[in-house]
């Protein structure tokens, strides 16, 4: 069970916790014109990859809050973690 | 009464407690501290069950976890267990067991006929011999495998035990209570950090109980006591026993399970018998020690063949002689520690020992003491079917390739020692990098990914001196870092004996015209030549080889068999061990039984139960309740004999001529507000939502990105900035999550707060033409006419003196309110409109019979909505806006939404009025097309309509739009009816909807 520093409340175990995918996905505007690939490439396409991923966590069981993970896929060792707002560099 | 192997005195059971048990029906007695093994071995039980693939004759191989033969059947308390290990199992007062793998009985077992048919039974023998005819599987092979297969058979009934689970933190978590576990787990708790120290044997100590040393001028027994008792009274300390770590997870979270009950008659009351612990842990020490691996010979899985290990430990903790005429066969100096034990209790062993010339302090003690040692000699065999009762032994060559003559030397038992092979499970487990280590023939931990560090024989260091010294300086280095505290710690006097180096050797030739059966794995019956076998027929990966031989499966998980399996393939294949490399090790290290792991979430408490506020009510007044969700809601009101179809028509048929009330509790909601909460539900839903006045409110659909309908509900404007959101029952967790998804990631620049207010309003829909009548008698002070509250419109009220807010919106389709109050006053607000109401003959109504109203009222809800249909199958686009954007509107362009023949709600009737049409039916053109027959659609929802007296569902279905009036088939094989159907409008009662407007 991973253990996912909040940056909101703390050292946490995983079972507080939603997933919530890859973090580098932005939505596209609304109101705005949008290829067909584009769209899927929003909605449907997704990189899976092996190695450090950008994700998004929700901490349900907690604050609420949606947080960035930055994780690897194939040995689940966490690096940093950030608020929503927070820039990655 | 003595017993025929047990020892006038010594072992450290209570020989002042006599225990008696039955094995195979039969009854015996063993003392407190025994194990099933112990006491069986110490009366003289040999043969304990059979193996699995040739029913061989199986008696006793180790003394603990490592054990491959002696699985057994419990029953205790009027429960059963299978698959429990004798050698672990300690024994109670009216313990019973019974041996598996046997048919009629142990001593005569039909199925050992496999044991002479078994050139049809070579390595993967599942494979070859199971495949063809394929017609021969469900009859013959299935039923074949099965029997063969089950090492013992789970009980049917309900568990009655209760089993519990525990989070705990700590800062070292320490594995296995010998040497080097003690040692760390005491230096590290000197220093004040929390330590948790897990043995998985009942007595603590480890090696220490059963080998010849002193530890600064105590015995290692009495030093390990000592350490026990301290730890103990220390209130940083946890110390625990019969609780064993199985699993090393990610981010230093382990799992260990604690056998509360197992050892005692029945299960305390309050008690678990199970207790599951999941500890997070800042370092683990991995103090897992090592297990003894046999050298292989033929017939080695005769009974009384044992590790020399095991042979020592039954005689030093139980008292035991494993036989009175032993030999030991050891390629090291550890049988001659077994061989030195049983001389100093009058017993004669002989010692065969593969090395030339060897010369240590333990062996000149050996000799010292007159044991007789031959150099240079092997076990070619071992003679006897159910009990060793002769070996045949010679010398082997100095190249070990060319055996002497044969001589055949009398004995019961030979105590196997082929060295040490680490316990590296959990460092494994961890991710840690394994490396072979030639001096050992074996692996030991290499690269720590996780916070672990292994000590002593789990290491590979096998002298006491070194193991205590690291183990010290471990546990105080690691707890330092923590705690910031060193208090130093004089490291004791160690005396030992100095040993020898071992020899390689770990496999006897075969000799010359003899075929004798030579096994790697005792659980599975794999022998050398099935190995041989499977490289032979072009298995190289050693993952390949385990599973085409099963070597090193099943319940033991090839404790005593993986290295020599190894050793076999490094030799074929003419590679070295690390390159051939180990198959990978999973947790569970042991059979963690499925009570245990489930803990507490079983029946009733798999998931939490909720009540609304009005529970009390409903039960009294004989609801009949149904699992919505995590909610218990009324599925209809018993009245006298009635059933369910009878009571649900009753109380629909009343709200469409009086006025029902139904508890709508349980329907989640959500306040949203802040100033831009209109902008927030006019992106989060299909319709517009900036014009909604103060007092209004709009029902509302949401979409996925991908265009799927997610969720449906009405949301009514409180206030300036205050909208009120109800979503579906099952839907209401998910909503919020996605509504917090948006605001925090998509358009922080939104300034609304959401948060879930399900658990803070009660709510009743009073439904029917007689409920304004009602409402206005609730609400003498409020205006609740047509054009004070007119549908969709929203007021707040005074419920005799207590606060309501009062909706007029409507999911029967009748002209319908509902009011809500704070949770608290939930009750008195039902129990006034049931009063009040009396006059108008309003009932209570279930859920059987709220859907029966929105059912023929053609309202969509969680059947419709299920996960796989956009707006316009639920006839829904007219809410859907053209001008503004919105969640997942995008998607809805996409070709297969807008294909002209787009599956849409249709409603069906049976031609004869009289069958109701099973949820789940297929619509198909023709109930004779041949299979697969093409589908059309499928039946959502089935009611009885109250309105026309005749069945009535929804359905989707392909091109339903042009379907109205055609008739079709509904077909539900699970139920074997075809139902001859006709398609007709899903809006069945009130098509214009003019009752809610009423
Ligand atoms: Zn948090």
């Amino acid at each position: 069970m991973l253990y996912i520093n909040c940056p909101h409340c703390g050292m946490r175990s995983q079972n507080e916790f939603s997933y919530g995918g890859d973090a580098s996905v932005k939505r596209p505007q609304l109101n705005k014109e949008i290829s067909d690939k584009d769209w899927d490439d929003f909605v449907y396409n997704r990189k899976s990859l092996r190695g450090k991923h950008l994700e998004l966590w929700q901490h349900i069981s907690g604050c609420r809050q949606w947080i960035k993970v930055e994780r690897d896929t194939a040995t689940h060792e966490i690096f940093r973690t950030f608020k929503a707002d927070e820039e990655v560099a | 009464m003595t017993q025929a192997f047990r020892i006038e005195n010594g072992g450290l059971i209570n020989r002042e407690k006599k225990i008696s048990f039955k094995f195979n029906n039969k009854s015996y007695f063993g003392y407190e501290g025994d194990t099933l093994a112990s006491a069986l071995i110490a009366n003289g039980v040999h043969l304990v069950g059979r193996s699995f693939k040739y029913h061989r004759p199986r008696g006793f191989f180790g003394a603990g976890v490592d054990e491959p033969y002696a699985v057994v059947q419990l029953y205790r308390n009027g429960e059963t267990e299978p698959n429990i290990k004798a050698t672990e199992q300690e024994l109670f007062e009216g313990l019973e067991a019974k041996s598996v793998n046997c048919w009629p009985n142990v001593n005569f077992d039909i199925g050992a006929i496999n044991n002479f048919l078994k050139i049809f039974l070579p390595a993967g023998f599942y494979y070859k011999t199971f495949m063809w005819p394929k017609s021969f599987w469900y009859k013959i092979y299935e039923p074949f495998i099965r029997k063969a297969a089950g090492l013992g058979v789970a009980s049917t009934k309900h568990d009655n035990e209760r089993y519990e689970h525990k989070y705990e933190y700590c800062d070292l978590l320490i594995a296995g209570s010998g040497p080097s576990g003690l040692a760390g787990a005491y230096a590290a708790a000197k220093n004040g950090a929390r330590v948790i120290l897990a043995e998985d044997k009942p007595r603590f100590g480890g090696s220490l109980l059963t080998s010849d040393v002193n530890i600064g001028n105590q015995s290692g027994k009495d030093w390990a006591e000592g350490i026990i008792a301290e730890l103990k009274t220390m209130p940083n300390v946890v110390v625990k026993n019969r609780s064993q770590i199985f699993g090393y997870y990610d981010h230093n979270m382990l799992v260990m399970s604690e056998k509360v009950s197992d050892h005692l008659p029945a299960t305390k009351k309050y008690h678990p018998n199970k207790r599951l612990w999941y500890i997070r842990a800042k370092e683990v020490l991995i103090s897992s020690g090592s297990i003894e691996r046999p050298i292989v010979f033929g017939n080695n899985d005769t009974p009384g063949v044992m590790l020399s290990s095991a042979a020592k430990e039954y005689l030093k903790v139980y008292g035991v002689l494993v036989g009175r005429k032993p030999l030991v066969f050891t390629n090291n100096d550890s049988g001659y520690e077994t061989a030195i034990e049983f001389k100093k209790h009058g017993v004669d062993p002989v010692v065969l020992d593969t090395r030339k010339n060897p010369v240590s302090e333990i062996i000149d003690e050996a000799k010292n003491l007159g044991i007789n040692i031959k150099n240079s000699y092997v076990v070619v065999a071992a003679q006897g079917y159910k009990k060793v009762k002769s070996a045949d032994i010679a010398s082997i060559s100095e190249d070990k390739k060319q055996l002497g003559e044969i001589e055949n030397l009398q004995c019961d038992c030979i105590c196997v020692s082929g060295f040490w092979t680490p316990t590296i499970h959990l460092a494994s487990q961890s991710g840690n990098k394994t490396k072979f280590k030639d001096e050992i023939d074996a692996f030991v931990p290499g690269v720590s990914k996780q916070n672990e560090t292994s000590l002593g024989a789990a290491n590979g260091v096998f002298t006491l001196d070194e193991t205590l010294k690291t183990s010290f300086k471990a546990g105080s280095e690691l707890s330092k870092k923590l705690t910031e505290k060193d208090n130093e710690i004089a490291i004791p006097n160690v005396v030992e004996k100095k040993s020898s180096q071992h020899d390689k050797f770990w496999c006897v030739p075969l000799p010359k015209g003899k075929n004798y059966k030579r096994f790697l794995d005792f659980q599975n019956d794999v022998a050398v030549s099935d190995v041989e076998i499977a490289l032979r027929e072009g298995y190289r990966s050693i993952e390949h080889v385990k599973r085409y031989t099963t070597l090193g499966m099943a319940t033991d998980q090839g404790k005593t068999s993986n290295l020599n399996g190894l050793q076999l393939v490094s030799e074929i294949e003419n590679k070295v061990v690390p390159a051939v490399g180990h198959t990978t090790f999973r947790p569970p290290y042991t059979p963690v039984s499925i009570g245990a792991i489930v803990g507490r979430e079983v029946g009733k408490h798999s998931k939490p139960t909720r009540k609304s506020p009005m529970h009390e009510w409903h039960e009294k007044n004989n609801a009949v309740f149904v699992d919505a969700g995590v909610w218990l809601r009324p599925r209809y009101y018993k009245k006298g004999n009635e059933n369910l179809f009878e009571a649900s028509k009753r109380e629909a048929k009343n709200v469409r001529t009086n006025v029902g009330v139904c508890d709508v509790t349980t329907l989640g909601k959500i306040d949203v507000k802040g100033p831009d909460a209109a902008e927030l539900l006019n992106r989060v839903y299909t319709n517009a939502w900036l014009k909604l006045p103060v007092g209004k409110a709009r029902y509302g659909v949401m979409l996925r990105e991908d265009g799927i309908v997610m969720d449906d509900g009405t949301t009514t404007r409180i206030s300036e900035n205050h909208y009120h959101m109800t979503t579906t029952t099952a839907q209401a967790a998910n909503v919020l999550s996605h509504l917090e998804y948006y605001l925090q990631l998509v358009w922080p620049e939104l300034n609304v707060n959401v948060v879930s207010t399900t658990e803070q309003w009660a709510g009743a829909a009073i439904a029917g033409p007689k409920s304004r009548d009602l409402l206005q008698k609730l609400f003498p002070n409020s205006d609740v006419s047509n054009e004070g509250l007119p549908f969709m419109g929203y007021i707040e009220g005074d419920l005799f003196g207590v606060k309501a807010r009062i909706f007029r919106i409507s999911f029967s389709g009748e002209l319908a309110y509902e009011v809500n109050v704070e949770s608290d006053y939930g009750n008195f607000m039902w129990e006034k409109i049931i009063k009040v109401g009396e006059e108008f003959n309003i009932q209570p109504y279930g859920t059987e019979a709220l859907s029966t109203l929105r059912i023929e009222m053609g309202h969509v809800a969680g059947s419709e909505l299920d996960g796989r249909t956009i707006p316009y199958d639920n006839a829904l686009e007219g809410l859907v806006s053209k001008k503004k954007d919105f969640i997942g509107k995008r998607s809805l362009q996409r070709s297969a939404f807008t294909a002209e023949d787009r599956q849409r709600i249709v409603g069906v009737v049976p031609l004869d009025k009289q069958t109701s049409i099973p949820e789940g039916s297929h619509l198909v053109k023709d109930d004779k097309a041949q299979l697969p027959n093409p589908k059309l659609g499928h039946i959502s929802a089935s009611c009885w309509s109250v309105e026309y007296n005749n069945p009535f569902s929804l359905a989707i279905l392909k091109d339903g739009k042009n379907m109205i009036g055609q008739k079709l088939f509904a077909m539900s094989p699970l139920k074997n009816k075809v139902i001859p159907v006709e398609i007709v409008s899903s809006h069945y009662v009130d098509p214009k909807g003019e009752r809610v407007r009423s």
